[in-house]
């Protein structure tokens, strides 16, 4: 896995170890060798205007000048992830007291989760680096992603889940082709396997493992977009649920280039964390006010956000108190609630993270956390159709009758 | 005791590219000695200053993170299969 002359990575122009600032050349590499630390790309941005964006095309590549990516990315296939909805949630901030409310309803992407952004990038990198093979452990939303994108890209896929994940992921990562394996074991479990076997597998990238630097920053254009689709501002405060933690911190670090950059306006802004309490190792992290994470074992219906030993989970820390926000937690029976009042209020059905993210908004709020009055942007990061057991016991139609106006009349329907 | 530990691509340059050794000791402590002793260095890659396993490193006998059990003092049986792995995977 040797870069050549005709590597194209884009600005990216190497990559840093977060903890100890050890610095190396771009490559196939996740983690610092002096210190066992996240590497994360160094960028040299060049040429990056509101116009040079607005010109771009109507999905990331967009940002792609703040990507680690080749310059002609948009050319090679790939399932053009992106831009989707930002949504002004009025009905949903009036029945929660708040002022100003707009939901990133991500669902919108082709597999219908954000995790398209990222594998997007992972893969334009991983054909840079030479990887013939995409990879991923997954709580279920990467697997689809993952899956659907090598099958455009036309290479091979090898996707690793729990074998207890919601039967509508795996159906809809089956359908895609490519090796797919279920394994007996919770997502940290899974995990570790993928970690052991990128050990082995030399050209086989695993997104969220070996080419995750890269992976990463695919997270940073939902703060691209947000920023760009409320005219070039930043929001007051932003609630986004958290399983690794890369996504939040990844929009952070997107508000914090566009305030360097000079693309927006540089004012304070508040970012805070959702996590589900059968899962909930960074909130109870942030509440007891310590700066590690102690690893748990999930248990919630939230399975997406299920896993117990998170890799960015110092850097939610960090980044709620630097801000000034929280990271919070809600019971199961909060999450249904959260996913029926978004449906309900603004015709958004979010699966599981998405309930876990509106219950944790409501928390926040009852709890005086959150300021009603500031302008706010939550994340749905999923679609519905994909957790459909979470709501299945506590929705139901109206009635059944039979097809006469006679039976519509008795059923008291009018 | 003897038992097998998985070395991760970033150590392997202290185990001459070898992906699983072979070391001796009765919990994870002894284990890492161990290693020392046959690879110089490695050590301190894996331990802290402070002598603590590093923030960013998992080490897991058998199938149980030594988080969850007893740390370095974790318990390493005869034939256990020990992995050093980078934490900062996944999501
Ligand atoms: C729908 C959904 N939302 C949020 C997340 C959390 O992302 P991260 O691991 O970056 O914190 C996931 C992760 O799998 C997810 O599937
Ligand atoms: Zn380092």
């Amino acid at each position: 896995m040797a870069l050549t002359p005709a590597t194209d990575l884009g600005p990216a122009t190497a990559l840093v170890c977060r903890e100890c600032g050890t610095t190396r050349d771009l490559g196939p590499f996740y983690a610092c060798e002096e210190c066992f630390g996240p590497l994360e790309i160094a960028y040299d941005f060049q040429g990056v205007t509101r116009e040079s964006i607005a010109s771009g095309p109507r999905n990331i590549w967009r940002y792609r000048g703040l990507l680690p990516v080749p310059a002609n990315v948009a050319d090679t296939p790939n399932t053009e992830p992106g831009l989707t909805r930002l949504v002004r949630a009025d009905n949903l901030a009036e029945s929660l007291g708040l002022q100003s409310l707009w939901v990133k309803d991500d669902s919108g992407n082709p597999t219908h989760s954000f995790k398209d952004r990222v594998v997007a990038v992972a893969l334009a990198a991983a054909r840079e680096l030479g990887f013939k093979v995409l990879a991923c452990p997954s709580t279920g939303n990467l697997a689809n992603a993952v899956a659907a994108a090598a099958a455009r890209a036309g290479i091979r896929s090898a996707v690793f889940v729990p074998s207890d994940l919601e039967a509508q992921k795996i159906i809809t990562t089956a359908v895609y082709g490519g090796t797919f394996v279920t394994v007996d074991g919770n997502y940290d479990d899974v995990n570790r396997l993928a970690s052991e076997i990128a050990g082995e597998q030399d050209d086989w990238a695993f997104v969220n493992v070996n080419v995750r630097p890269y992976y990463a920053e695919g997270s940073k254009t939902l703060g691209y977009e947000i920023a760009e689709q409320l005219g070039w501002r930043l929001p007051d405060q932003i609630v986004v649920p958290v399983a690794s933690g890369s996504q939040l911190t990844k929009i952070d670090k997107a508000f914090q280039e566009l305030i360097k950059l000079g693309l927006v306006e540089d004012r304070p802004y508040r970012v805070f964390g959702a996590q589900a309490a059968g899962c909930d190792p960074v909130a109870a992290a942030f509440k007891a006010g310590h700066d590690v994470v102690r690893p748990v074992k999930p248990d919630t219906i939230a399975k997406s956000l299920a896993i117990g030993n998170p890799a960015d989970g110092p850097y939610v820390l960090d980044v709620a108190r630097r801000t000034g926000g929280a990271v919070e937690d809600v019971t199961d029976a909060e999450v249904v609630e959260g996913i029926r009042l978004l449906a309900r209020t603004e015709g958004i059905f979010g699966e599981t993270a998405g309930g876990v993210t509106v219950a944790t908004l409501r928390k926040l709020i009852d709890a005086g956390t959150l300021d009603p009055a500031a302008e706010t942007v939550i994340i749905n990061s999923g679609d519905g159709l994909k957790t459909l057991d979470a709501v299945a016991p506590v929705v139901a139609p109206s009635a059944n009758i039979a097809p006469s106006l006679e039976a519509f009349r008795a059923a008291g329907l009018a | 005791m003897s038992v097998s530990v998985r070395i991760p691509t970033i150590l392997r340059t202290y185990t001459g590219g070898e992906s699983e050794v072979k070391a001796e000791g009765a919990s994870l402590r002894a284990v890492v000695a161990d290693l020392e002793a046959s690879y110089a260095g490695i050590s301190a890659r894996i331990l802290d200053d402070a002598g603590k396993i590093r923030r960013f490193v998992n080490v897991y006998v058998g199938d149980e993170d030594v988080r969850f059990a007893d740390g370095l003092d974790t318990a390493t049986p005869d034939g256990a299969q020990i992995s050093i792995i980078p934490a900062v995977a996944g999501g």
